[in-house]
């Protein structure tokens, strides 16, 4: 059966996901970049929407204006996490978001904050965007639209929104590091194995 | 804009733009049978689910006639120009025009961001943007025009740097091997690995996108270059990155190593990925701009 998240989303309905599981969100969800990041976070101003509760998307997408005033969702798929990484820690604490979702993993410092705020990182399948756009049922409305399309922070209100895979539980653990130490110690296997095949020309 | 063009040129101007808005939506044939081959390969349950999805994405973005991902990139054109091709001249105009009128109609993503002043100029049209590489092909009349919609995710991961000559091919191979383990996960693989080997970071840079926009399913004509392409195909292969990073039977659509001489006191390698949408595209313009796309079979602009 399907995991559905529905915002305010509390500490109750997360402490028990573990990095791996899928899950889906319904309600309230706010895109946010690099420049919505560093205006809340270095230049410590929030935006006028509550975000307690919510869910935090890093997404850039492709909106398009109605002539009546209202807007359409035309692509909107998740963006690489790890670009908020040095600003995520200060977000989570500032706002209460409780679900962030992107691509790709996040560090240390979101893993901590997430812990000690109860709050999950997951990933959306990455290019996936007119899924996602599909998912959002309605742009409630956008702040920060000075800064461009991608960079805005539009508001959307998001239907059964997944699968999310949870990367980033409760509980301190991080999928995409655990991931990236199993890359590695193949790589180091598969470099030794090529290794000796490449002395072209010696 | 102030450029004037004529009718002719108002052709070229129209058939880019459209062919712009046809490579945001459907993915060029290679890529689309690659991808559609890993999908059979795959064994692990998730990373099946994360292709369905992606399929399932391909198939929305027909039917409700949309970008595949919202980020299209900014714009970028690799041009063979025949000396003698009659819109040579103008061809820079025409194909920013090209690039503004597809902004405006698919919608595409205002990807230019003004640098220093950090301003989007909602166009797509700014210094260096769309961003354009010419070779110019004596006594030949026609053009050949391949673009790239370079993604952020995917541009991330890029690299070029110059080794010391000690550091050998097996440098090469473990600056491949490491960008895309390290990067290369956030960048929505299975990826297109792009090599270029050189003398400098600039050479060993376009070469390496170069190489990228080969078309998935080529080998380099190289004996020794296939050789390399073959192994790093493999080694990251056997890795299992899988689709998104999740682990997974497969990690890579394919490598492809492009090369050029270098100095005898460095060994550049540059280093580009292309995404699992990645979308490119190739169309060539006869003189009488009569036209062929050679990589999205039964289109017409």
């Amino acid at each position: 059966m399907k995991k559905v998240l529905t915002t305010p989303v509390k500490d109750e309905d997360i402490i028990d996901l573990k990095a791996g599981d899928t899950v889906y969100l319904t309600g309230l969800l706010v895109t946010s970049r690099d420049d919505g990041h560093r205006r809340l976070v270095a230049d410590g101003i929030m935006p006028e929407i509550d975000l307690k509760g919510a869910g935090l998307y890093h997404a850039g997408p492709i909106v398009k204006k109605l002539g009546d005033g209202t807007y359409q969702m035309i692509s909107c798929g998740p963006t690489t996490s790890m670009r908020m990484e040095k600003f995520e820690k200060d977000f989570i604490r500032k706002t209460g978001v409780k679900v962030i979702i992107g691509k790709g993993g996040m560090g240390q410092d979101t893993v901590d904050a997430c812990k000690e705020h109860k709050a999950i990182h997951c990933v959306f399948p990455g290019g996936c965007a007119v899924v996602a756009a599909d998912e959002i049922k309605e742009i409630k409305g956008v702040e920060w639209e000075d800064f461009g399309m991608p960079e805005a922070l539009w508001i959307l209100e998001a239907v059964e929104f997944g699968p999310l895979m949870v990367t980033i539980d409760t509980h301190g653990n991080n999928l995409f590091a655990e991931n990236k130490k199993i890359f590695n110690d193949k790589l180091e296997t598969e470099f030794d194995k090529m290794k000796s095949a490449l002395k072209f020309g010696h | 804009m102030d450029t004037m063009f004529s009718e002719a040129e108002l052709r070229i101007v129209n058939s880019v733009a459209s062919y712009l808005s046809v490579m945001s939506k459907h993915l060029p044939d290679d890529v689309f049978d690659r991808l559609s081959e890993m999908r059979k390969n795959e064994k692990n349950d998730g990373a099946k689910a994360v292709y369905d999805c992606m399929f399932k994405n391909l198939d929305m973005a027909v039917t409700l006639d949309r970008p595949i991902c919202q980020d299209t990139g900014l714009i970028q054109f690799f041009i063979k120009a025949g000396s003698g091709f009659p819109y040579l001249a103008n061809l820079k105009n025409i194909l920013t025009e090209a690039v503004r009128i597809a902004t405006e109609v698919t919608p595409l993503r205002p990807n230019a961001v003004d640098t220093f002043r950090e301003k989007n100029s909602g166009n797509n049209i700014a210094v260096g943007s769309p961003w354009i590489e010419w070779d110019i092909v004596s006594g030949s009349d026609d053009a050949e025009i391949e673009i790239y919609m370079a993604g952020g995710g995917c541009s991330l991961p890029g690299k070029a740097l110059v080794l010391m000559p000690s550091a050998g091919y097996e440098g090469v191979a473990k600056a491949v091997l490491e960008t895309v383990c390290d990067r290369g996960i956030n960048a929505c693989p299975p990826l297109i690995v792009g090599v270029g080997i050189g003398t400098c970071a600039d050479s060993a840079g376009l070469l390496s996108k170069k190489a990228l926009l080969r078309g998935v399913g080529t080998e380099n004509p190289d004996k020794d270059a296939q050789k390399l392409e073959k192994m790093l195909f493999e080694g990251l292969n056997n890795i299992g990155i899988g689709p998104n990073g999740i682990t997974g039977t497969e990690s890579v659509l394919d490598v492809h190593v492009e090369f050029a001489a270098h100095h005898p006191a460095t060994l550049a390698v540059g280093i580009s990925v292309g995404c699992w949408a990645t979308r490119y595209g190739r169309i060539h313009f006869n003189s009488d701009l009569s036209y062929e796309i050679k990589t999205h079979g039964g289109v017409t602009l």
